[in-house]
This record gives C-alpha cells, sequence and structure tokens, in this order.
C-alpha cells in the first residue's frame, strides 16, 4: 500500500517550520506506523534529504517516548493505542495522512515531530523518595493491601509518561499525567508517609512548567494511550485540598530524631 | 493569609475558588428562580415577597455584598486561569485538531460566562436599579415608562408582578433574557458536574450521576426562568396591566409613567 504523509518539518525551535508532503514508498499494511516512518526516512536518505525526526524508543507500546499527532489526534486513530502500535492497515490505501508534533509552552520543540517533554521528568522527579525498607526483599503479602486499591493503583500506574493528555487538552494541562502519578503511590500503603508532601511538590512544579489548568472536557482520558480515568484527578484535586490545609511541615528545633 | 495567596497562585486553589464560588451562584440562582415563579400566583404573592426583601436590609445587604464577592471572584479566577490556559499552548496546531469528546460547553465557559456576566449587569440596571434608560419602552414604543412608580393599589407596595409584564413586553428584552438564561444553562450544564471534579468529589461509580444530574438541573433552570417571558409574550398579567391603564384614576402608576413620551 502507499500513502501520502504531510508532515511537520522544523529544523529547530527558532526556525519556521511548515508541513510537507510526501508520497511513502510502497508499504506492507502490517508495518507499524513507525516502521513506515523508518522507510519513508531511508527513501529521504537515498535522496540525500534530511529524515524526518520523530521520538520513539521500546516500540511496545510501555516506554512513552513515542509521540505524534496524528489526523488531528494525539497516538493515532485507536483508543488505549499509543503511536508504536498503530499499524499501516488502519489507514486506507492513498490517504493522506497528518503528522504534527505535540504541542505545548511546556513542551518545547526540539527539531521536526520532537519535542523535549523534560518537564514531566522534573515534576516527577519532585515527587521524591517513598519511605521503605530496602535491602532483603520483603516478605509477600507483609503489608496488607486492599485488592481494590491495589487495582487502582496498578491502573495509575500505567501511565508511561508521553505526554498525549497535554498535547490533546485545549489547555495544554498536564493534570491527567500528575495526577497518575500522585495517585499510583498515594494509594499504596508504601505511599503514605510523603503523600501530601508529594502532591504539594507535583502540582507546584506542574504550574512551574507552564501548563493549563483543567476544565474537565476529558480530552486526556480519551487520547490517553492507557486510558488513564479522569478520576484520578478529582483523586488529586482532593489529596491537594488537604496538602494546602496541612500546610508545610513544621522544621524541627533540634535534629527531630 | 499565606494560605490564601497559595490558593490563588496555585491552578488548582484557582479551580476550588471557582468551583465554591461558582456553587455559591448556583445557589442562588437556584434561589431566585423559586422566588421568581411566584410570578405564576396572583399578584399579591410576589409583590408581598419583594416587599419583604426590599423592607429587610439585614438580609438583603450582606446577600447582596455576599453574591457581588462570589461573582467577582468567580469572573477573576475565570479571566486569570483562560489566560494561564491559552499561554500554556502559545503555538496552535497547524492542522485540524479533533476535540476528543469535549464537549461545546466545556470549551466555551469564558464565553458562556462573559455573556451571562454582561447580562447581569444589564439585568440590575433593568430590574434592579430601575433604571427608565434600559428598559426598552423609550425605544420600542415610543412611551416613557417609570418602573419604579408602579405601586400595587391595595398595599402600595412596589407592583413587582407589574413590572417583570411590562418588561417583559418588549420582544428585544424578552429576548436577551431568554437567551442569557440559556447560555447560563449549558454553563451549568458542564459546570456543575465539574464543580465535583474540582473538589474531588468523584468516582467512577458517582461521575455518570454527577454529570447526568447536573445536565438535568441546568435545563431545569432554563425551563424555570424562560418560562416567565415566554408566558408574559403569551399574555399572562396582559389583563392585570391593562386595568392598570384603563383604570384611568392614577393610582396606581405614578402619573408620568403612562404619558406618551414627551
Ligand atoms: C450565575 C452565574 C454563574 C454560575 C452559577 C456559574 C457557575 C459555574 C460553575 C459551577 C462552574 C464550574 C467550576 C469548576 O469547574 O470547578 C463554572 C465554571 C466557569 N465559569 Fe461560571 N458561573 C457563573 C457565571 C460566570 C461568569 C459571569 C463567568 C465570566 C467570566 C464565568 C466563567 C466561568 C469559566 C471560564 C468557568 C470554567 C473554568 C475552568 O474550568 O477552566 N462564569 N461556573
Ligand atoms: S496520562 Fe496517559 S496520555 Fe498522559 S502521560 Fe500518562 S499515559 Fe500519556
Ligand atoms: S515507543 Fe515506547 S511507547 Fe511507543
Amino acid at each position: 500500500m502507499k500513502v501520502q504523509l504531510k508532515v511537520w518539518r522544523q529544523k529547530n525551535r527558532n526556525s519556521p517550520g511548515k508541513f510537507v508532503i510526501y508520497d511513502s514508498p510502497d508499504l506492507n499494511p502490517n508495518m507499524s506506523f513507525l516502521e513506515m516512518l523508518d522507510v519513508v526516512n531511508e527513501s529521504l536518505a537515498s535522496k540525500s534529504e534530511e529524515p524526518i525526526a520523530f521520538d520513539h524508543d521500546c516500540r511496545e507500546g510501555i516506554c512513552g517516548t513515542c509521540s505524534l499527532v496524528i489526523d488531528g489526534k494525539p497516538h493515532g486513530p485507536h483508543k488505549g493505542v499509543a503511536t508504536c502500535q498503530t499499524y499501516m492497515r488502519s489507514f486506507k490505501e492513498g490517504d493522506q495522512i497528518v503528522i504534527e508534533p505535540f504541542r505545548a509552552k511546556a513542551f518545547p520543540l526540539i527539531k521536526d515531530l520532537v519535542v523535549d517533554r523534560k518537564a514531566f521528568d522534573r515534576i516527577q522527579q519532585k515527587g521524591g523518595f517513598i519511605s521503605v525498607r530496602t535491602g532483603s526483599a520483603p516478605d509477600a503479602n507483609s503489608i496488607p493491601v486492599p485488592k481494590d486499591n491495589a487495582d487502582l493503583a496498578m491502573d495509575a500506574a500505567q501511565c508511561i509518561g508521553c505526554g498525549a493528555c497535554v498535547a490533546a487538552c485545549k489547555n495544554a494541562s498536564a493534570m491527567l499525567f500528575v495526577s497518575a502519578k500522585v495517585s499510583h503511590l498515594g494509594l499504596l500503603p508504601q505511599g503514605q508517609p510523603e503523600r501530601h508532601r508529594r502532591v504539594k511538590a507535583m502540582v507546584d512544579q506542574m504550574d512551574e512548567e507552564g501548563f493549563g489548568a483543567c476544565t474537565v472536557t476529558g480530552a486526556c482520558e480519551a487520547v490517553c494511550p492507557k486510558s488513564i480515568s479522569l478520576d484520578f484527578i478529582a483523586r488529586m484535586n482532593r489529596d491537594y485540598l488537604v496538602a494546602l490545609a496541612k500546610g508545610d511541615a513544621k522544621k524541627p528545633a533540634a535534629g527531630g530524631a | 493569609m499565606k494560605l490564601l495567596l497559595q490558593i490563588w497562585r496555585s491552578s488548582l486553589g484557582k479551580k476550588y475558588v471557582m468551583a465554591l464560588t461558582g456553587g455559591a451562584l448556583l445557589l442562588f440562582v437556584l434561589g431566585h428562580m423559586a422566588g421568581n415563579l411566584q410570578f405564576f400566583l396572583p399578584p399579591t404573592y410576589i409583590n408581598a415577597y419583594g416587599h419583604f426583601l426590599q423592607t429587610t436590609p439585614e438580609l438583603l445587604w450582606p446577600a447582596r455584598l455576599g453574591l457581588l464577592a462570589m461573582v467577582g471572584l468567580h469572573i477573576s479566577a475565570a479571566i486569570s486561569l483562560t489566560a494561564a490556559n491559552r499561554a500554556a499552548r502559545p503555538t496552535r496546531y497547524a492542522g485540524a485538531i479533533s476535540s476528543q469528546g469535549a464537549t461545546l460547553a466545556a470549551r466555551t465557559m469564558i464565553w458562556s460566562g462573559l455573556v451571562v456576566a454582561s447580562f447581569i449587569v444589564y439585568h440590575l440596571l433593568h430590574y434592579t436599579l430601575t433604571l427608565p434608560q434600559v428598559n426598552g419602552y423609550q425605544v420600542f414604543t415610543g412611551q416613557s415608562m417609570d418602573f419604579d412608580g408602579l405601586v400595587e393599589p391595595k398595599t402600595g407596595f412596589h407592583d413587582i408582578f407589574a413590572m417583570i409584564v411590562l418588561g417583559f413586553r418588549i420582544p428585544v428584552v424578552a429576548g436577551f433574557y431568554l437567551l442569557s438564561v440559556g447560555l447560563l444553562s449549558i454553563h451549568l450544564g458542564h459546570g456543575v458536574a465539574s464543580m465535583f471534579q474540582s473538589l474531588g468529589l468523584r468516582s467512577h461509580v458517582w461521575w455518570p450521576r454527577i454529570a447526568t444530574a447536573a445536565r438535568v438541573l441546568s435545563v431545569v433552570i432554563f425551563l424555570g426562568y424562560a418560562v416567565i417571558p415566554v408566558s408574559v409574550l403569551l399574555g399572562r398579567g396582559s389583563d392585570y396591566v391593562n386595568d392598570v391603564r384603563t383604570s384611568g384614576k392614577g393610582t396606581h402608576l405614578s402619573p408620568t409613567s403612562l404619558s406618551p413620551s414627551k
């Protein structure tokens, strides 16, 4: 099969970008979307043209490195599927596919389709440590965790930090990501000691990075490759409210030991 | 003080302000609707209700000031959040971007809100300050009309019933009212559900119920408000005000109120 690509090309942050149209070489419909881009890049390279820069790593839907807004939707046509798990059979012969980078102030463009998502790393780092005993593995089930909470925590932990939620949101809000990261520890006993300190630090860093606020449109949830639920944003809002009410911890007078 | 600053500076904090002030305004909107619906009882009821409010300043003024504060906070938080949200995406998508299920109501909260705000200003000038310049009489009927001078003959109370009828007889006035109430209802169809989310009052069990209840409530609010101008346009109260006009003694109405414009 063959398709036509309309791809955003931009040399760097400071030069203007534009859409460029490419006709793909012959493709196997069972290629992944990223393999298709590899093939197109190969043909560009063979013509001594600059290949299209795009992000990718695991190509199995678990690392969160792939991105792309494909035909107006982050991660392409399917629900709950990342770009790397999207296959050319989802498109028709001769389709024109429009590909744009994620756009947000907090995700500055690096080149073509590659944006800098380190803001997410900084938010996550603000989350800090959790107090657990390290060393030898603890006995299984030595800390009881209610099944419901374990399931919910696992749902939240599914977030791969790809940033599609930000890309889809009209406010470029990172609330879905932050709420998932806040909740997966907040739901577990191991995450309790630092629970409120953590949500405060992460939300404040989120604001610092220049992401927008939540208008509860639900676009993030609709494009999330891991179908993270808006419920987690409500949970984060609750935790943050408690954190604000508690205030910052008092400095111990002498050592605090 | 530090806490208040922290709330105002944080995006989540401002959403709490939006939600709490929006919730307070919602309670007012419901109470006001209940008060207004006395329009469908004999005129003495709504007139007595108005008289009660006007002669109970210890109730009226705290409520007015409280509402003003709520509206002020709601609007400042709305504008500040909307500005921050816009700034978070300085470069728009160059191609078409799909809304991904974000409803029109959700995407246009600031616009429905701003129209409602302009309506609130007009509504206060119209029925609270009763400025003759804004009630549309002069422009559309060529008569001058002083709402303040409308007095119920039996009691001597301000005749609110007649004021409503005479006010909504002007189709443009009724039209702007209907438009604003419609937009308020759209604002609340999204806003009421969003309010629960902002305050963290949501779970997967409750969310569908909250979202449905918000929509139902917004339709109820629309109908509860819209029914008044619509019934006036369909003739409710026209006998009453015509009696006033033809009673000839001029006791109900101040002499200037029905005289042709000078
Ligand atoms: C009677 C009047 C009003 C009522 C009852 C009302 C109610 C509400 C409620 C309940 C919310 C949801 C809060 C949340 O998301 O947590 C909301 C949101 C909003 N309101 Fe209002 N509102 C009113 C007037 C206004 C006005 C005058 C504006 C003018 C600017 C406005 C602008 C907004 C905006 C922009 C939002 C969405 C904020 C966001 O989620 O980003 N509203 N309103
Ligand atoms: S919440 Fe979903 S869309 Fe957002 S970063 Fe995590 S996986 Fe990606
Ligand atoms: S490349 Fe790792 S998730 Fe797509």
